[in-house]
């Protein structure tokens, strides 16, 4: 008697610490969206939402920078490319560039551009208010697109600085997955 | 097989004969001395990759291994070090000494004790057998950070599959673990009564139910995205290579809390017996044990300074890393206070235990070093983080394994080891181990980065140092290898009780050797105060 219950209390025991292993489990999981949410919640690694204008931005026309654009595709048939190399603008004044690709392919592709800068540390002081990064391209057979990107490099870039280098890469986004900017 | 037939006839004193024996036993003692002999085994493994690493770095220049091979070398010794070594052996002592050390006849669930071990084999041999298959084993560091490891070949795959038994077999063996301590206690030992170290692995074993499961996660995103198109970790289908590291490390560092408990709980069950006091401030050790598991929870990113972290996130990280050194304190001046005025001798176990305390010292004190957010930035990926693992996890967690192995030898084989040989095996890996690791504290502050198979001249004497020691190391292990089968052989019979400082039940309520079953009646227990 005394030994059957004792059996019992045990395997409740085993049981309590399975479903706890269980859901320690889905917690790893757990832990991607709410990252994903934190990181959103605390401006971190905001690649993907656009920033706001604010109300009143001045532009300080006592010194110029340049801004020089890059395009490269990483497994995909498409050619991408900004239409003007490089730009010279004073910080606190919006700029719009276009960038232009086209789908070589005869099948309907769909990608996604991630940016990435130089200086590293430059998406402190730039505001993009539209970019094609924003939201995934899909392009047919044959397709050529050209897209915008506008933004505004703050005054509060450091002042040595004087030529940055925005970058994107557009990645083909396997059938069926969602774009960064959906989910 | 006349081993099957035996078993057929139910439950008494016949157990299978041969293999068979080993293989369907469900005896905690035979099941905790194949978790030793695997551990063993691995041990050896682990360090024959390390020799390998060493010989390649014993002069600059690529003389032995090539660097993708010399990359398969390091993860794998890390992983086998890990999950083959440190952790199998503290379940081995966990399963050998914990009901003896509670009054319990055996562990709560015997036949999944048996099973926990068997997987162990599994995972090594995918582990070991990853080397020959087609584009080599994996080679991302033990850590296997992404993108490397989304992108290498089978040798990935196995490991992933690897780490997925090890855990599913450290889960297993963990529930075992809570439910025979907290279940299973002679009658009238309360929690406060229970040796330090049976205290130290119920709260190891509650880490292990929390974070494994959590790197399993880890791991099957990581699967899903190699072969089932998911996007957690690949940045070109919008996941983050970062996500990886803060779940991993949230996994990682509760598991370096997992590989040194249970070395504290030996260290607070031999020095009082050879100091022949009671241990000093036994329940604040226990709030100490308690407090660490719980701080290490929340400290994971201090592995991630450099990844890109805001301000706030680092000081967070960087103060609550450094609380830990406050309840470390507390265990290392408990050790000290034991010891003071006690009637000390220095036996093979003490040594090691002495030994693992200054040692540990030292690396926990590194790692208040790289806790600092400006110096951890500077030293991340350097000798000196690799000086500081090792000093915690050779000079902690393994010395204090050896401590524990000559400590309870006597009461497993019923013979004594060879006390002179056993000094001599302390004495070599004291002197070489700091040959090998201590200098690396100077590479790495001069700059020298780990995972590579070569480096700059400068590099060349304290490699060459640390290279010479690193043999010298390995060598004197072998002869860990001669004490222990040179003891389980001996004719001598060991006396009943030869620590006479010792009060656990193991030692005063059941004779050497212990016999194959014992606490079938459960002890009367009377409870010392502390």
């Amino acid at each position: 008697m005394a030994q059957s219950n004792k059996i019992e209390i045990n395997q409740t025991m085993m049981k309590k610490l399975l479903i706890f292993s269980v859901v320690m489990f889905v917690f790893g999981y757990a832990m991607v969206p709410f990252y994903e949410k934190f990181c959103e919640v605390a401006g971190i690694n905001n690649l993907l939402q656009p920033d706001k204008l604010a109300k009143t931005m001045e532009v300080d026309t006592n010194r110029w920078v340049t801004v020089e654009f890059d395009a490269n595709t990483r497994g995909l048939p498409w050619d991408f490319k900004p239409l003007q190399r490089s730009i010279k603008f004073h910080p606190g004044e919006p700029v719009e560039v276009m960038y232009e690709i086209t789908n070589h392919s005869d099948r309907e592709i769909t990608g996604q551009a991630i940016p990435s800068y130089s200086p590293r540390f430059l998406d402190k002081h730039l505001r993009k208010f539209e970019c094609f990064c924003f939201t995934r391209q899909v392009l047919k057979p044959k397709e050529t697109r050209v897209m915008p990107v506008q933004f505004v490099i703050e005054q509060s870039l450091p002042e040595h600085l004087h030529t940055l280098t925005i970058s994107y890469t557009f990645f083909e986004l396997p059938v069926g997955s969602k774009a960064v900017s959906e989910k | 097989m006349a081993a099957v037939h035996g078993d057929v006839h139910g439950h008494d004193d016949h157990h299978p004969s041969g293999i068979m024996r080993w293989v369907m036993t469900t005896n905690h003692k035979d099941i905790g001395s194949m978790y030793l002999w695997f551990s063993l085994t691995m041990f050896f493994t682990g360090g024959f990759l390390a020799l390998g690493i060493r010989a390649e770095l014993f002069q600059p220049g690529i003389q032995i291994l090539e660097p993708e091979l010399f990359n398969s070398f390091t993860t794998l010794h890390g992983l086998i070090m890990v999950f083959g070594a440190i952790m199998p052996a503290f379940v081995g002592f966990a399963n050998w000494q914990v009901p003896m050390m509670i009054g319990a006849p055996d562990m709560a669930f015997a036949r999944m004790n048996n099973w926990s071990f068997w997987l162990l084999p599994v995972a090594a041999s995918l582990l070991v057998s990853s080397f020959f298959v087609p584009g080599g084993a994996a080679a991302g560091g033990w850590t296997f950070y992404p993108p490397l490891s989304t992108q290498g070949g089978l040798g990935v795959d196995m490991m992933i599959f690897a780490v997925h038994i090890l855990g599913a077999s450290s889960i297993m063996g963990a529930i075992n673990i809570i439910t025979t301590i907290l279940n299973m206690r002679a009658p009238g030992m309360k929690l406060m009564d229970m040796p330090l170290f049976v205290w130290t692995w119920l709260i190891t074993a509650y880490l292990l139910v929390l974070v494994m499961p959590v790197l399993a996660g880890t791991v099957t995103m990581l699967l899903t995205d190699r072969h089932f198109g998911t996007s957690f970790f690949n940045a070109a289908g919008g996941g983050d290579p970062v996500l990886f590291q803060h779940i991993f490390w949230f996994f990682g560092h509760p598991e370096v809390y997992i590989m040194i408990l249970p070395a504290f709980g030996i260290v607070s069950e031999i020095i009082p017996t050879f100091s022949r006091k009671p241990l000093f401030g036994y329940s604040s050790m226990v709030y100490a044990t308690a407090s660490i598991a719980i701080l290490s929870c929340v400290v994971w990113a201090h592995h991630m300074f450099t990844a890109g972290m805001p301000t706030v996130g680092q000081l967070f990280f960087m103060y609550a890393t450094m609380l830990i050194a406050v309840p470390t304190g507390v265990k290392v001046f408990n050790w000290t206070a034991t010891m003071w005025q006690g009637s000390m001798t220095f036996e093979t176990p003490m040594l090691f235990a002495i030994g693992f305390i200054f040692l540990f010292v030292i690396g926990g004190f590194s790692g208040v070093i790289c806790a600092i957010v400006p110096i951890d930035i500077q030293v991340q990926d350097t000798y000196y983080v690799i000086a500081h693992f090792h000093y915690v996890l050779v000079s902690g967690a393994l010395f204090a394994l050896f401590a524990g192995a000559y400590y309870w030898l006597p009461k497993w084989t019923g013979h004594m080891y060879d006390e002179t040989l056993g000094k001599w095996h302390f004495w070599l890996s004291m002197i070489f181990f700091n040959v090998t690791f201590f200098v690396q504290h100077f590479l790495g502050l001069a700059g020298m980065p780990r995972r590579i198979p070569d480096y700059a001249l400068q590099f060349a004497d304290f490699n060459m140092i640390s290279s010479i020691g690193a043999f010298g190391f390995g060598t004197s292990q072998l002869l860990f290898v001669y004490i222990v089968i040179k003891c389980i052989r001996s004719k001598e019979a060991a006396p009943e009780k030869p620590w006479d400082g010792a009060t656990t039940l193991e030692w005063t309520h059941l004779p050497t050797p212990a016999p194959y079953h014992s606490f079938e009646k459960p002890p009367v227990f009377k409870p010392v105060s502390h």
